[in-house]
């Protein structure tokens, strides 16, 4: 009993135990199908990349993994969340492509300008965003979700201005990089590991998730001990506007278009619902990228398993929405109290049984 | 020092009304020859937004408990369906229909009001997986876009009630007398509004949410029961949501799954610019209710152009929403440092 309790009570207990449950599923859907049964596992090469169940997870969840990490750091710092980040990721493609293409183009395979300066105006853009939301935050004291409920409705429309309404077409094969293959290996799946390497050793070698944590569990009292609170929250927000910004471009490069109603739609909802399943309280305070990450991929398990199970992509919420207020009641202190005092009464009953 | 508090919430008040009569003022000496200057554009304004007007009034009271409910516009889609499909494919009795999507709106509310109370989850995460919940049933019950084309919803709905005493009437271009109209769901929208507003002030329940906003830890102390008032507020915000959603079908007459996109952030903006404060406490109806004229003008505005885009009126609403947010928040440093 204490060593299953030990383990229940690591960090990453939960989206580790959440992942092995999706797998188990896919293993009986796949055996009561009468496939293989280890299907979901089965990397292959066809037309000369990799190809899987497996792959696609990984392939399809990295805008959510890239998302996740900026979530982390805005949920750990602020003790809300970033629900802008879909709509700013709409706005970063719309702005790149626009760039690409030139203003009011609305189809082209010549870049008006050079690749490079589109991206960056894209990260540009969004790190702007992040920053607007940043400056509310800790400058004005606004509640993290509804200062950054301003850019949710409104990055939408500012796409679609740059964007003169139309849907902007790439065809370029330097702009399909970011969506497609380098060598066998989908790019996005690269661009995510980057990320995640970028950030795990800005957080191991530098003080930052340190100061990050420290503002989060007490702001005031890291102020006194001489951290500069408000400018680590600006930080934060302005990273989660980056890695909207890259999350942005990679889902533009996929469909080679800036489509600013569809890009990034409901991505905000699975970005913290990775940070929920990763074990990190939505209160603030300590985090774990690790669990994060983990969390984010199964997410895009659970609806990529979901479209197998024949969902479709309308109905996929209702689940979503479901797993969602199971993992944040499992964490809400009430519902923790009311277990131990279970198991406490439970303890004393046993006692004067014997 | 109450007068001078009194005073701040005031003012955030009158600029409210002060700028919806500029921006309406503008506005008929801009498109006056389009039209805007009849007295029907402003009962349009009133048509169009009867809806809003129901989810704004349970916004605000939600607003004054610290809370934020953006599950609305998702309920709202999911009643539109329901009646559309339980109408017009069903077949079912439209008054049966009515009593069934106000229970499903209370039921909704009493979970999230649950999860909220005395689970302490954040508002804002409960209320969402809620939005995607709704929306999410909305395509379950059914993915086309439905419209009502027969029965008694429809007729109730296309009832015009003609001002009386020929108020603003006009003669059009062709000689005919034209009378403003109302229709049957402004009617209902400004009932629900009156009878919240006499809540908010009056009944003991309608106090307690702003002691529960103002401060939890004072309101147990005063011996209220700040769960139970929560779950409440959130019931109540479902149930004129749910109301909301009957006239917004009226208005509609058609259930489709990207109905009602982004009313939820209408509804906070509107409540926000009415003067209701975010950390709670702080608002009343009157406000909500100019929020959504602002709200409905800014959109007619950009319609009757007719050459901006329509992501102009998105824009310009969220501007307009980050202005007061950041005039709410300037205020509450202001008394911060005066104490």
């Amino acid at each position: 009993m204490s060593n299953i309790r030990k383990l229940t009570s690591k960090r990453l207990f939960l989206p580790i135990f959440c992942m092995i449950l999706v797998m188990m599923v896919n293993i009986v859907y796949d055996v009561a199908n009468g496939n293989f049964a280890l299907s979901f596992f089965t990397i292959s090469i066809r037309n000369g990349v990799l190809y899987g169940r497996l792959i696609d997870v990984l392939n399809r969840g990295s805008e959510v993994a890239i998302l996740a990490i900026g979530m982390t750091l805005v949920v750990s710092s602020s003790a809300g969340t970033d629900i802008s980040v879909g709509s700013v990721m709409s706005l970063s493609a719309c702005m790149c492509c626009m760039l690409l293409a030139g203003y009011g183009v609305s189809s082209t395979s010549e870049l008006a300008v050079p690749l490079i300066v589109g991206i960056l105006g894209g990260l540009v853009v969004a790190v702007v965003c992040g920053c607007f939301n940043g400056f509310l935050v800790a400058y004005l004291g606004v509640q993290p979700m509804v200062a950054t409920l301003i850019l949710y409705s409104a990055a939408r429309a500012i796409g679609l201005l740059l964007c003169n309404n139309l849907i902007v077409y790439v065809r370029n094969d330097a702009y399909k990089f970011f969506g497609g293959y380098l060598g066998i290996i989908p790019t996005p799946i690269v661009i995510a590991a980057i990320c995640i390497a970028v950030m795990a050793l800005l957080l191991k070698r530098t003080a930052l998730g340190l100061y990050v944590q420290s503002v989060g569990i007490n702001k005031k009292a890291s102020r006194i001990a001489g951290l500069n609170s408000s400018r680590i929250i600006l930080i934060c927000f302005a990273i989660s506007g980056l890695c909207a910004g890259i999350a942005g471009i990679v889902s533009s490069s996929r469909i080679y278009s800036a489509d600013s109603n569809n890009i990034g739609l409901n991505y905000e909802m699975d970005a913290i619902l990775g940070v929920a399943l990763g074990g990190n309280s939505l209160g603030g305070g300590k985090f774990s990228l690790a669990g994060s990450i983990i969390g984010a991929y199964t997410i895009q398990a659970i609806t990529t398993t979901l479209y197998a199970l024949g969902v479709s992509t309308s109905v996929a919420p209702v689940f979503k929405a479901i797993i969602v207020i199971i993992i944040v009641a499992i964490q809400a202190p009430p519902f923790k109290a009311y277990l131990r005092q279970r198991s406490a009464k439970k303890a004393s009953l046993a006692k004067g049984v014997q | 020092m109450k007068s001078r508090k009194m005073n701040s919430n005031t003012l955030l008040l009158l600029i409210t009304i002060g700028l919806f009569v500029v921006m309406y003022a503008v506005g008929c000496i801009i498109y006056g020859n389009k039209g805007f200057s009849h007295f029907q554009t402003f009962l349009n304004l009133l048509i169009t937004n009867s809806g809003l007007l129901c989810v704004a009034a349970g916004m605000t009271c939600v607003m004054l408990t610290g809370g934020i409910d953006i599950s609305v516009g998702g309920l709202i889609a999911m009643d539109c369906m329901f009646l559309a499909v339980g109408i017009d494919r069903w077949g079912w009795n439209s008054i049966l229909l009515c009593v069934l999507v106000l229970v499903i709106g209370v039921v909704f509310g009493a979970a999230i009001g649950f999860l909220v109370g005395y689970l302490e989850i954040q508002p804002f995460i409960v209320t969402m997986a809620g939005m995607f919940f709704t929306r999410g049933m909305t395509a379950v019950i059914c993915t086309d876009q439905v419209s009502i084309s027969s029965g008694w919803f429809r007729d109730i709905a296309s009832i015009k009630i003609y001002m009386p005493f020929n108020i603003g009437a006009y003669t059009n271009s062709k000689g005919v007398l034209q009378v403003p109209y109302i229709r049957v769901h402004v009617v209902i929208a400004l009932i629900v509004l009156v009878v919240i507003f006499l809540m908010l002030r009056y009944t003991k329940f309608g106090r307690s949410l702003y002691a529960v906003g103002g401060n939890e830890v004072s309101a147990t102390m005063m011996g209220l029961d700040v769960k139970k008032t929560k779950l409440k507020a959130y019931m109540l915000s479902s149930f004129l949501c749910s109301i909301g959603g009957i006239c917004y079908c009226m208005n509609t007459l058609t259930g489709s799954v990207q109905q009602a996109t982004g009313l939820e952030m209408d509804a906070i903006s509107s409540a926000v610019i009415g003067g209701t404060l975010l950390t709670g406490g702080v608002g009343n109806v009157i406000g909500s209710f100019f929020g959504v004229l602002i709200n409905g003008t800014i959109s007619t505005l950009v319609k009757t152009n007719g050459k901006l885009l329509s992501s102009w009126s998105n824009i310009a609403v969220a501007a307009l929403l980050c202005f007061f947010i950041v005039l709410q928040s300037i205020f509450a440093l202001l008394k911060e440092r005066r104490k």
